[in-house]
Order: C-alpha cells, then structure tokens, then sequence
C-alpha cells in the first residue's frame, strides 16, 4: 500500500507543474483537479481559464463540466466563445494547457477522435477535437495527462486530433504552431518528455515502486530512457489532505461515474 | 420582428424537414425543450449543427431526426460517451449519420463569419490534423490561405448560415427583445448566422433590467420568442436553475441501451403530459 491512489500521484505530479500566476487553460477531470490543487496550495495566483469562456475563475468546488455555473460566477471575466479562441488562446497569451489522450505516439501527436484505421468506420468513435488542436498550437506549453497503455501510447496515433510534434524536428515551425507543445507526458507510471534534439518522447521520471521496465512493457514503442532519469516523489501529507478536500466537493454523482 | 408564440408554434413555423438547425448554448441554456419538441414534431432529414452535440443531439439523433452532424466535441461532458450518437456512427442506428467534424475554434469562427456576412473566416488552426485531412467530412469547409499582406499560411474556414438557429435565454420582454447573461456561448452569432431563429425563455418581463455581461438581441433580429420555463433542463439558466448533474449521469445509463432510451422517448417526449 502506498497511500495514495493512481489519479492522485497524476494529479500532484500534474500541478507541481504549475507555477504561482501563470494562466493555464483547464479541461475537466485530473487537469481541473491539479489547477485547483495548484490554487490551494503553492500558486495562489494561478489563472484558470476554461473554455466557455470563464477567464480567472476561483470554484470553491471542483466542476462536473466546463459551463458549472460556479466558474462563470467566481470569474474575473466571462467572454464568448469566440472570443475566448480568438482573443486569448491564439495570440499565445495562455501558458500551460492541458489535455488528455485516447492515443499518443511517439512523437506526441494526440488523437481523441476514432480508434481504428478508417474514419468512416472506427472500432470506437471517440468524442473529437473541442479545443483541443488550438490548446496543443497555440498554448505556450502543453501537459498531457494520460494512463499509460499499449493502446493508447502507440507507434502512430489512428488519428491525428492535435498536433505534438508532428513527423519529428522541424514539424512545427513549418506548420505554424507557435506554442512549444507539449512539454511533459504525466501518466499513472512517472514522465515522459520530449528530446530536445529528436522531439521523441523519452521517459525522465518514474513514481516511487515503480520500474523502467513496466513503463517500457506498457509502451507500444521502443521507449527510450533518460540518462537523468529521476525518481519523482510520493505525494506530501498535506498535498493529499488538500486534494482530498477539493475532490470531496464535488458533485457525489460525478465521482460515482468515475 | 419577433413574435411572441407558443414553443409548438415556434417549432412548426421555423424548422422542416431537411432544414439546417443550430442549437446553441455552451453547457449554459442548452435550448433543451426546444429540442423534445422538433422530435415529438417528427422533424427528418436535418443537418444538425452545434459545438458540442451533448445530450440535446444524442436525444434527436437517437429519435432519427438528423441525417447530418456539424459539430466539435460529442461527449456528455464529464460523464463520457455520448451513446446514440455513437451507435448512429458505428451502427448506422437507427440510419446513418454524416459527419462534418471542426474543432471548437474552428466552429466558433464560421458562426462569426456567417453573423457577419462573410463567404469565410480565417484563423491560425488546423495545420497538420486529421481535421483537415479528407476523412473528416470538412472538404468543403477548410481550406489553406495565405495572408496577402505577410505571406503566413493560415486556415480558411467556411461560414455556417443554419436556415434556422434555436437558442435559450432568460428573458424577453412584451416587444419581444432577448437578454442572456452567464456563460453566453456562442449564441449570438449563431442567430445572426441562420434566416430563421427561435429563442426560447424562461420568462416574458416587462422590462430588461441591465446585467454584467449580458447579450441583447433586438426584437428585430429574432424570429420566435417563446415562452419555456426551466427550457434549458438539465442544462440551465444561470439565475433561474441549475445544472442537473445527475441527470448527464443517469443519461449514460438511459442512451446506452436503444430500449431503454425508446422508453424514455415514450415517457418524456412522446408521453401525454411530456414537455
């Protein structure tokens, strides 16, 4: 028994990651999770931003969805949609975002939209892109949040929601994307993070108990394996005490749908 | 002008069969009952279009209402999958469904171009997805362009115009003037986008009182007003309701299984009573 479960050691690692006044833009589950941490604990300066266009909201309890009416009631701001992709995400004003994976390769593109070689008739149709090709273009840096699997870290995604990079070196400055993309893979083993030279995703860091060797057998490529490899540390009493008190604000139904 | 009708009424006299329908409201007023009503009509043949096809679609698609789907994200947000939306892709139930699949910027910025009379929009996006590959059903809507004045390549995008948009809010007043306020979506440029509009409200006042933030569509952009409290159920109307968190759960049960959702059709739709 380590004391701590999966989701919440993704969770700390996720906002550890996160330094006090940065604007990180939020989807719903772990990266909502992580934020709130992050707000409740070391940077209480964080700017959350969720996509319906709720621009520094301060939830007191964590959201089942992106539209709870307790962001846009805690939020410096309220914009349009339109506005919140065009006026705030595009130009490069927001630092970190967060995404999840249905697959990621490894090159770290993401798809989240079909399983299955032919978009017509997918094995499994997954829910699509939202924000998410903007969050991984346009974001200073993006975090990746993501259980690791031999399905879902894979050679080559089926489809390509959201550009990491791309074929390798050089991809995105000849698409275009302005942001670095995404800068650390944080799954329920440790982290993965681009090679500065070869842009493929090496694994830096493993949580405590666990081993290079499983991370590699959950990996559907030949993961490479950092020569500064860190141990990363369990979570703190009291980064769990906090995290249990966010989770526990949250709607009973949702943490029953899991 | 806006006239001011029953919800039914709205419904027959602004959506037909083989129209192009936006249903817009971002989590926030989900024009819900709207919804119910253009399948208890027997609407066939739409090419449905929203951001988000969430609950509202997954009930429309599964009743066989629609034959297209223009949107950016189909999950029940926090939940997980939007069922009969999935089985229309994977099965073709109860018929086939095409797609057309943006991303939310994307979608945004063709409902701006349509609310501003331009053929297209043009935003920095797309560049090496999928999206804009040829499988994605979005040959007709995406496009490479380069900006005449600096050379960048960037993303052409083609305006959505819905010959109707449907929408909730929370008031009208007596003329027929429409404010929303909250999480306010993209639902202004989706009425000025589409021919036709019904906006649905929680009530009729007498006067608007001026809110933080809130959109105002003149009673001469807007079709049919109709009055429908609780309308956005189990959305919500910030200031009226809630959002039903229970509800988004329970519907993975319901649309998981095609005979339990027809049994819910039948009681909350179809039903004598249903609203």
């Amino acid at each position: 028994m380590s004391g701590y479960t999966a989701d919440e050691i993704m969770t700390v690692t996720a906002a550890r990651a996160l330094r006090d006044r940065m604007t990180c833009f939020v989807g719903i589950g772990l990266p909502s999770e992580a934020a709130n941490l992050a707000r409740a604990t070391h940077a209480p300066g964080l700017v959350l931003i969720y996509e319906s266009g709720t621009i520094g909201a301060k939830p007191g309890a964590l959201p089942l969805s992106i539209g709870d009416g307790i962001l846009a009631e805690t939020a410096d701001a309220v914009v349009s949609v339109p506005e919140i992709f065009n006026y705030w995400l595009q130009p490069g004003r927001i630092d970190i975002g967060f995404l999840g994976a249905a697959q990621i390769d490894r090159f770290a593109n993401i798809n989240t939209t079909v399983i299955g070689a032919d978009y017509a008739e997918p094995k499994i149709r997954l829910p699509g892109a939202g924000g998410a090709p903007e969050i991984a273009a346009s974001c200073r840096e993006v975090i990746v949040i993501v259980r690791q699997t031999r399905q879902a870290f894979v050679e080559r995604v089926d489809f390509v929601t959201s550009v990491g990079f791309g074929d390798g070196p050089g991809s995105r400055r000849y698409l275009g994307l302005t942001g670095a993309g995404p800068q650390k893979i944080i799954t329920d083993l440790g982290v993965l993070e681009p090679d500065p030279a070869t842009c493929e995703l090496v694994l830096t860091g493993v949580y405590p108990g666990r081993s290079v060797a499983e991370v590699r057998e959950r990996t559907g490529w030949d993961l490479r394996v950092s020569a500064g490899l860190a141990e990363i540390p369990a979570p703190g009493p009291a980064e769990l005490a906090v995290l249990r008190d966010l989770v526990a604000t949250m709607p009973a139904t949702a943490a029953a749908s899991g | 002008m806006a006239e001011i009708v029953s919800l039914a009424e709205a419904i027959a006299g602004a959506v037909h069969d083989g129209d192009t329908v936006a249903m817009e409201g971002f989590t926030h007023l989900i024009p819900h009952a709207a919804g119910r009503e253009v399948i208890r009509q027997g609407r066939r043949g739409l090419t449905l279009v929203r951001m988000t096809p969430d609950v509202i679609y997954d009930q429309m698609i599964g009743a066989g209402c629609a034959r297209k789907l223009v949107f950016s994200w189909g999950g029940n947000p926090g939940v997980g999958s939007l069922h009969r939306f999935r089985d229309a892709v994977e099965h073709s139930w109860p018929g086939p469904l095409e797609l057309e699949e943006h991303s939310h910027a994307g979608m945004a910025n063709r409902y701006v171009a349509g609310a501003s009379g331009l053929p297209f929009a043009v935003l920095r996006g797309y560049n090496g997805t999928g999206l804009a590959g040829p499988a994605a059903g979005t040959r007709a809507s995406i496009a490479e362009i380069t900006c005449p004045f600096t050379g960048d390549t960037l993303t052409a995008v083609a305006a959505l115009r819905p010959d109707v948009t449907v929408i909730h809010a929370q008031q009208a007043d007596r003329a027929g003037n429409v404010q929303f306020w909250g999480i306010t979506g993209v639902q202004k440029e989706a009425v000025l986008a589409a021919a036709r509009s019904v906006v649905t409200v929680e009530e009729i006042v007498d006067v608007l009182e001026p809110r933080p933030g809130a959109v105002v569509l003149p009673a001469w952009t807007v079709g049919y007003v109709a009055p429908a409290r609780g309308g956005a159920h189990p959305s919500y109307a910030m200031g009226y309701s809630v959002r039903d968190n229970d509800f988004y759960v329970a519907w993975d049960a319901i649309s998981r299984d095609r005979e339990a959702f027809g049994r819910w059709l039948a009681e909350h739709v179809y039903g004598k009573g249903a609203a």
